[in-house]
């Protein structure tokens, strides 16, 4: 399956991160919009996972729901 | 704190080290890790949503982590409070939800959960079978743990979920670390789950046991300062009881006098699924967001899954926001599903749930929220109040409806159903 | 593939604790700017010769610049007296987001906008919140890339030695 292809893929991003060519194309002080909230995945906390649970529940399909990154990028 | 660190340090490297080793990890409070996990990895209702759905609860565990911190900060300190209610297909559940988070020094971040399920159900499965309405409560507790180091974020966490006839423990470990300018972040979760399946009435020696294994990756994108895309491939492998005890599938019966008779479901032992999501969120110039997102859905039941969503979120002067989404979903039968088999065990695995038939759902969703800045309540950075209703249409397309009297075998109406879900909200970030 | 997603994870526990450089010394001079403040007039880092300078840059959507902030302010109140200010850009395309910040944070050191990023541009900033002490002779000294609650030591130490030479 091709799931299984990414890890590697991962691997390779997790070894690139030790070099430094690659310059972000967005700067620190360019991520306003992004770090707007609602330019987030659950900006209603909780009750956005809650909205998982009832398809889980009811549905055969599982997984890949959530997800992380984006925000202002501070530190 | 140079002690709690290097506790919470030697706690998780005990964890990988035993996990790498395929040790069974039963948590027990250990004392030296920090025991308040976060997540909802637990079940639902026992007789409505079958085992196979429930241990998906795995998952949240994982996403309660996964969608509350941003690119190398931890969540804001915040209580969040919930009342959730579903009302359909014959069934009211509702019921509260209450999630604090606290910072512990300047790396930590500890969360604790607490979330009930009132039941009262009358749906279609229950019905068929000839039982009355029945009332149940389930009650989930989670806590979890973030660490904060550079720009990498290492959680874990465990929830338990409790009710009359199941119970269901779900221990995660995630890492999650931005690379390139913090553009990219990739997150990998590991989840393991025991559930414990049994039937009303009888003991807990007597219950059977299904663990399940969630291995996730998502990496997120920014694409451009007003773009961002995400990539989640989730592998989830089951084992053991996946059947819901009281469903009951359907065989043709010259003698009986329905014409059909009823026999124990029986799944296959194992169930490996794989899922993989694209999603992209879109920031327009005028304060407002778009975002789509697909879903593949494939496991070894032969069951192909496809979701589809799109939302827009709209702002309206400093305080009000609001939004709209719609989702489609569809599914093919398992392998071993039919709504009517030929004869009494017919094959060596048969399902009759519902959830594993042909069918299609449909979500239109609305919401409206107001949000308050620092400033104007004392101690409250952020608060934001929410409202969020969800209409969900479910129609099946191999699965009849056995409550409708006065049709021949087989020829009964196929089953569709309309549920309402809606969500008030409060979080208050201090 | 889970042998595969191990490794993974292992190396990225590894990568975890590498560190990356969130303060360093710097050399040269501190490049020279106009920017318009939060009072009205326009403010120029040359005119500030002799003076110690605490050139931060922040965005109201940033968390930790708004916790920074208070700290900001009490080095400032403790050292201003010996020839010591904070130069606090904000780099908010809207300065209007920032104005609302400083309502509820009121601060007293000079807030200066930098809309169009050309300052953020001109000393290379690549964190968020990045802090840029600059002594007497307009020399770029000391760099912080980021805030984590406890820089404010670093600073007062920094500002404190600045102050002295």
């Amino acid at each position: 399956m091709h799931a299984f292809k990414l890890p590697g893929i991962a691997m390779v991003l997790v070894l690139l991160a030790g070099c430094s060519g690659i310059e972000p194309w967005v700067k620190p002080y360019e991520r306003d919009n992004l770090a707007d909230p609602i330019m987030s995945l659950s900006r209603h906390g909780y009750a956005d996972t809650y909205m998982h649970h009832v398809y889980q529940a009811r549905e055969a399909a599982r997984g890949a729901e959530g997800g992380t990154g984006g925000g202002c990028g501070c530190n | 704190m140079v002690v709690a660190a290097i506790s919470l340090v030697t706690g998780t490297l005990r964890l990988y080290w035993a996990w790498l080793n395929g040790t069974r990890l039963r948590v027990y409070s250990s004392g030296r890790v920090c025991s308040h996990p976060a997540g909802g990895a637990a079940t639902k209702q026992a007789r409505i949503a079958s085992p196979v759905f429930r241990q998906t609860y795995t998952l949240l565990a994982l996403l309660a982590f996964t969608t509350t911190s941003f690119a190398a900060t931890l969540a804001p300190d915040a209580v969040d409070i919930m009342h959730h209610r579903y009302e359909g297909g014959g069934m009211e559940i509702d019921g509260p939800s209450v999630l604090v988070r606290k910072s512990i020094g300047t790396q930590v971040s500890v969360t604790g959960h607490y979330y009930i399920d009132s039941i009262s159900a009358a749906s279609v499965d229950v019905i068929a079978l000839g039982s009355s309405e029945y009332t149940e409560e389930r009650t989930e507790i989670s806590g979890g743990i973030d660490y904060l180091h550079e720009k990498t974020i290492m959680s874990m966490g465990y929830t338990n979920s409790s009710e009359n006839d199941y119970e269901a423990n779900t221990l995660y470990f995630s890492v999650s670390q931005d690379f390139f300018g913090d553009l990219t972040t990739l997150t990998l979760g590991y989840a393991r789950g025991w559930d414990d399946v049994g039937q009303r009435g009888q003991p807990e020696s007597e219950w059977e046991e299904a663990d399940r294994h969630n291995y996730k990756i998502g990496v997120s994108q920014v694409i451009t300062r007003n773009m961002l895309m995400g990539l989640d491939i989730d592998v989830i492998t089951d084992e053991g009881k996946l059947e819901n005890p009281y469903r009951r599938n359907r065989y043709v019966d010259a003698s009986a006098t329905a014409g059909y008779s009823f026999q124990n479901e029986l799944y296959p032992d194992t169930r490996t699924s794989t899922a993989a999501a694209l999603r992209v969120m879109y920031y327009l110039p005028y304060r407002a967001s778009l975002k789509a997102d697909y879903r593949f859905f494939r496991d070894t039941w032969g069951i192909q899954a496809h979701t589809v969503g799109a939302g827009y979120t709209h702002t309206f002067g400093d305080h009000w926001k609001a939004d709209i989404h719609y989702r489609y979903y569809t599914q093919d039968q398992a392998d071993f599903y039919a709504d009517l088999f030929p004869f009494q065990n017919s094959q060596t695995h048969l399902a009759r749930d519902k959830e594993l038939s042909q069918y299609a759902g449909s979500t239109v969703g609305l919401g409206a929220s107001y949000e308050l800045k620092q400033g104007v309540i004392p101690g409250i950075d952020r608060l934001l109040f929410s409202v969020l209703l969800d209409r969900l249409d479910f129609s099946y397309d191999n699965f009849r409806d056995l409550t409708q009297t006065g049709h021949a075998v087989g020829e009964e109406p196929l089953y569709a159903f309309d549920a309402l879900v809606s969500r008030i909200s409060l979080i208050l970030e201090y | 593939m889970i042998k595969q997603f191990k490794g993974l994870f292992a190396l990225l526990v590894i990568a975890a604790m590498a560190t990356s450089v969130q303060a360093e010394n710097l050399e040269g001079p501190a490049p020279d700017f106009t920017l318009k403040s939060k009072s009205g007039e326009n403010v120029r880092l040359e005119d500030l010769r002799g003076q110690v300078v605490m050139l931060n840059f922040w965005a109201s959507w940033c968390g930790p610049c708004r916790q920074e902030m208070p700290h900001m302010e009490d080095i400032f109140k403790k050292y201003e007296k010996f020839g010591f200010t904070v130069l606090a850009v904000s780099v908010d395309e809207n300065p209007e987001d920032a104005n609302r910040f400083l309502d509820a944070v009121p601060v007293s050191f000079p807030i200066l906008y930098d809309t169009e990023s050309r300052v953020s541009q001109l000393y290379d900033v690549d964190a968020m919140p990045t802090t840029v002490m600059i002594d007497r002779d307009g020399n770029k000294r000391f760099l912080h890339r980021g805030y984590k609650p406890g820089y404010e030591k670093d600073y007062k130490k920094q500002v404190k030695k600045l102050i002295r030479e």
